[in-house]
């Protein structure tokens, strides 16, 4: 495989310039999250109205996988009741945790299938899902910080 | 051929090579450059053979069998030993206790020497290069004992200042444990200096020797140190057996740290004596076979030649140097003038995983993080760096991989 199959054009643009590197104003809910293997740190604040995560924002710094899986997350998001928030990072997981050798389904998660390359990088999973598990541990109002290990 | 007219000979690396099984088999369907030595050594055949004849011809458990296998099993484990003893320049081999590895050894020290030593207000001095292995185990002795652990600084080049170190000792600074070979940078220690100061401080020191030991021939009593430790699968021995040193006097003086069989003179449910060092901190049945094994691999590397090892990785260690140098990007951390066996750097602004992540797709093995030294990254200011660590079967092709790697990255985040 091509490593620019893992690093896709989609990927390094966000890693760049990472969307929603901030945090929302009215911002309601925060949690942070570590990666101690990487050293990746991140904070995700979101305002979260009527079961809606109504907008939100990620401050840090991390690898590109990290750095581009916030930015792509913040994008796919913002607006979504908090019930699709949590399937579609079931779903996520599901991509980048599949078989390397099994079909990829990346029905309904539009952008964020450029993370399909991670599942061939089994230590680099923890670097994709770490900004969800962080929004996942905000959005349900739990304040410990979130460890991938 | 005599053995000193042998030594002055370079290493044929690419025969030593040869040696080792693990380069037969492609690493991302590309030959495998391995570069992680610092982590981990690869396994000669001559250890990997020396471990299977044992288990098919000599095996059975020591110190206890009235037969002739059990007998066969223990003189080959005392070998193994009086070979560590040799190796470090030990004056007995009953200074030598074997672990589980170098972190085991430190926590053995900390454990039983720490315990016994450390009062109310006294002092634990290391470095601020040190690994987790030698700076969490006194840590944790100090909470216990209501002790201060401290740091004797570093320069930006990853040197330890020693004028500042020798300020920090005094009365109540009861060891000093410090590294010979910084695993994160290379740095080599000053250490008979150091070993010498504490000494004039009426401290004990202890040298960690992990990334030494494989490179640098090592002179316990030239360095003068009371403990010193390391781990075999360093030394391209198996994983799961290290060594402590210890001067003899100090081991005799010093309690049990675990409790069991073969570590006792008698046992009574009223008292219970225990053996003489090193039994008395070998409790259970050891790992037989990992001792046969390092004392495989301590053979090797002397008929190697540490001496010829080391101008290898010097050798090699300056021509990865001048060749990362020319790579526009690329900064090398830890530039100390006495350094050995590690190039640590970064790529610019791409974080250190994803170099490795490249460099992995180009069949390069590299190791990306914070090496197991987090203040130490901390000082430095940076997250985690790229560490190429170097071995015997290395040579300058290698690096040469690891350098079109690296032009690699840098037209992939470009």
């Amino acid at each position: 495989m091509d490593v620019r199959e893992l690093y896709q054009s989609t990927i390094l643009d966000h890693n760049k310039r990472p969307r929603n590197f901030r945090v929302p104003e009215r911002a309601n809910r925060a949690a942070r999250g570590d990666n101690p293997l990487c050293g990746d740190k991140i904070t995700v604040h979101a305002l979260v109205e009527d079961g809606v995560v109504k907008d939100v924002g990620f401050q840090g710094s991390g690898c590109a996988i990290s750095k581009a899986s916030a930015s792509l997350m913040t994008e796919s998001v913002k607006g979504r009741p908090v019930e699709e928030v949590e399937a579609l990072f079931d779903r996520f997981h599901g991509l980048v945790t599949a078989s390397p050798t099994g079909p990829v389904d990346a029905s309904d998660l539009g952008k964020l299938a450029v993370f399909a390359g991670v599942r061939e990088y089994p230590v680099r999973v923890k670097c994709a899902t770490l900004a969800w598990h962080t929004l996942r541990a905000a959005v349900r109002g739990e304040s410990a910080t979130v460890k991938t290990e | 051929m005599s053995a000193a007219a042998k030594a002055l000979l370079p290493l044929d690396a690419a025969r030593v090579r040869r040696d080792f099984p693990i380069f037969a088999r492609p690493m991302r369907g590309k030959p495998l450059v391995y570069l992680d030595t610092a982590a981990s050594a690869q396994k000669p055949r001559q250890v990997l053979d020396a471990m299977r004849a044992f288990y098919e011809n000599d095996y059975a458990n020591i110190h206890r069998g009235v037969y002739e296998l059990s007998e066969r099993a223990t003189r080959m484990h005392d070998e193994a030993r009086a070979k560590v003893a040799r190796l470090l320049g030990a004056a007995d081999p009953r200074e030598i206790v074997f672990t589980r590895n170098a972190t085991e050894a430190i926590n053995l020290v900390a454990w039983s020497w720490g315990r016994t030593h450390l009062r109310r207000g006294d002092e634990v001095l290391v470095t601020a290069l040190e690994h987790h292995a030698n700076l969490v185990p006194w840590q944790l002795l100090c909470e216990e004992r209501g002790a201060r652990l401290r740091v004797a600084p570093i320069d930006d080049r990853g040197v330890v200042l020693l004028d500042e170190l020798a300020a920090m000792l005094g009365e109540r600074t009861k060891i000093v444990a410090v590294g010979h070979v910084s695993n994160a940078l290379g740095t080599v220690n000053p250490v008979r200096e150091i070993v010498e100061l504490a000494h004039r401080a009426g401290a004990v020191a202890l040298v960690d020797g992990a990334q030494a030991v494989p490179r640098i021939p090592v002179d316990v009593r030239a360095l003068g140190c009371d403990f010193y430790v390391f781990s075999g699968h360093k030394l391209y021995g198996p994983s799961g057996i290290g060594a402590l040193y210890g001067r003899l006097e100090l081991l005799e003086a010093m309690p049990p740290w675990q409790a069991g069989g073969d570590m006792i003179a008698t046992v009574g449910y009223e008292k219970t004596t225990f053996a003489d060092p090193p039994q008395r901190f070998e409790a259970g049945t050891p790992d037989i076979a990992g001792a046969v094994g390092l004392g495989a691999a301590i053979d090797y590397v002397e008929e190697l030649g540490l001496e010829r090892i080391a101008r290898h990785e010097d050798d090699l260690l300056a021509y990865g140097t001048a060749l990362l140098s020319d790579v526009a990007g690329v900064r090398l951390v830890g530039t100390a003038p006495h350094k050995i066996g590690v190039l640590s750097f970064v790529v610019g602004d791409v974080h250190p995983h994803d170099v490795g992540t490249v460099l992995d797709q180009e069949g390069v093995a590299v190791r990306a993080g914070h090496h197991c030294a987090q203040p130490l990254m901390e000082r430095l200011g940076l997250p985690a760096t790229v560490r190429a660590s170097l071995g015997v079967y290395n040579v300058r092709e290698d690096l040469d991989r690891l350098a079109a790697g690296i032009r690699r990255v840098i037209e992939v985040f470009a």
